[in-house]
């Protein structure tokens, strides 16, 4: 059986795609934005998923106003990196999961998500920067990934509680593919900015700190967070972080905080990171479980011999 | 006809890309669109005017792209991540647009972020309605009193220029 071993959040700002790509990541500037990941990358280096689910946004490079998908699941043998005006960015292509992928669409479907099947698209800075975040820039990516755009570009983006939902469902999904595959999920972009308009630059740590507080510890404050709050506190770009929420619904209700980052800015964003793993000591508790029961299993055998003998 | 009028029309500075500018700005969002192609870039430089006839524009639209006026075009329909391509095209980076966008120096603009970006603080809402940030949505409400000082104290460090 397939299982989701962790999630992870990211910000996909593309100026950090664009000093990866022209190699500025020691100048100082840059240096505290990556500084912050070396321990993501470590521990990616020890956990080895064996695929990657990756929820985020196009920015008009796939999707342009033509058609708008509100959830596109990618369902490709690949996905080749997108020209976003520069060239497309000098990594590697993304390997898909079209079989994991093929299942999950099946199952989402049918359990009321109504996602588009993507089987041609190439893929922007929102998937790739978060890809260089947490595995570096390798000459092929260590893992299939399976990639979710989420339309959070033309108003009205799906609400936080839907995309928890659709994590929920994901989760379903991938619980019930058959082969021995451990899965991360990443939600990507925000945190808090604003790239448009007068009040461009907006940033606000107290919202975004607020908002990785609870990802840990109360998922389901942050499902009730309408629009116009995101909008009005993080900036009309900073809606971006519904997407988070995809990831968190993926996970169960109690995790452990692995690791978190947050820094002001990356160009124009407020830059925040979080790993979670699955609650621990529930991990104990169910093995005290079993141990409990395999304690009873022995006094009913004992109980049985007993009576055997007795007979 | 008038715009409807959203409770995110209230957020001073903004204008949300939303189903009825999407419907109204197509046009600049595809000519923007149509910028990725280098040979577009070259019949676009040649001829601003004469290229922008191919798109179905209002006069207002395409005097707003040879203005290169960006917070019209957003009002007008343009998305950011669209109206970026035409910024890109003039070979200009973005903090040239942001700077354009919020009238400042890119040099200011740049020391704003670098000072931890433009303060929420005094930029929620034109009509005031909305001073401080929303209480925490609560539906079982456990521990209102935490989430409100949470989203009420700090913050005294930032920037509030802009």
């Amino acid at each position: 059986m397939a299982r989701i071993i962790a999630g992870v959040s990211s910000s996909h700002v593309p100026a950090i795609g664009a000093a990866i790509d022209n190699k500025q990541t020691e100048e100082p500037y840059w240096k505290r934005v990556f500084s912050g990941f070396e321990k993501s990358k470590e521990w990616m280096a020890q956990t080895k998923p064996d695929v990657v689910i990756l929820i985020y946004n196009d920015h008009a490079s796939a999707f342009s106003v033509e058609m708008v998908p509100t959830f596109a699941l990618g369902c490709a043998a690949e996905f080749p990196p997108a020209d976003e005006g520069w060239g497309p960015r000098p990594v590697p292509v993304v390997k898909g999961h079209p079989q994991l992928a093929a299942h999950i669409a099946q199952s989402v479907i049918l359990d009321e998500f109504d996602i588009t099947v993507v089987n041609k698209m190439e893929v922007d800075h929102g998937l790739t920067v978060p890809m260089n975040l947490l595995f570096g820039s390798p000459k092929e990516w260590p893992c299939p990934v399976i990639p979710l755009a989420v339309n959070v570009v033309l108003y009205p983006p799906p609400t936080g509680h839907r995309c928890f939902m659709l994590g929920r469902a994901i989760r379903k999904a991938v619980e019930s593919y058959p082969e021995d595959l451990r899965v991360v999920v990443f939600g990507t972009g925000g945190m808090s900015h604003q790239i448009s308009g007068p009040r461009a630059g907006l940033i606000n740590s107290k919202f975004d700190k607020a908002f990785l507080d609870n990802l840990s510890k109360d998922p389901k404050k942050l499902t009730r967070i309408p629009h116009i709050e995101y909008m009005r506190e993080a900036g009309a770009e900073g809606i971006e972080m519904v997407m988070w929420l995809v990831m968190r619904g993926a996970l169960d209700d109690k995790v452990d905080e692995v690791y978190r980052f947050y820094t002001v800015p990356a160009s124009n964003t407020a830059v925040g990171h979080i790993i979670l793993e699955p609650h621990r000591r529930a991990a104990k508790k169910s093995a005290g479980k079993a141990k409990k029961s395999a304690g009873k299993m022995k006094r009913a055998a004992a109980r049985v011999k007993i009576d055997r003998v007795r007979s | 006809m008038a715009r409807d009028q959203h409770d995110y029309d209230d957020i001073p500075g903004t204008y949300v890309f939303d189903q009825e500018r999407s419907r109204q700005g197509f046009g600049i969002n595809m000519f923007c669109m149509s910028l990725m192609k280098d040979d577009n870039r070259k019949a676009f430089k040649a001829n601003e005017a004469e290229y922008l006839k191919k798109f179905n524009l209002t006069p207002e639209q395409t005097e707003a792209i040879l203005k290169r006026d960006y917070n019209r075009m957003l009002e007008l329909g343009g998305n950011i991540y669209f109206t970026a391509k035409l910024g890109a095209t003039d070979g200009h980076s973005f903090r040239h647009l942001a700077a354009v966008m919020t009238g400042s120096s890119q040099e200011d603009y740049a020391n704003m972020m670098l000072a931890g970006g433009r303060s929420v603080e005094g930029n929620r809402s034109k009509s005031g309605k909305v001073a401080k940030p929303a209480k925490a949505a609560k539906k079982p409400a456990k521990q209102p009193a935490k989430a409100k000082s949470k989203t009420k104290t700090r913050s005294k460090s930032r920037s509030k220029r802009g």
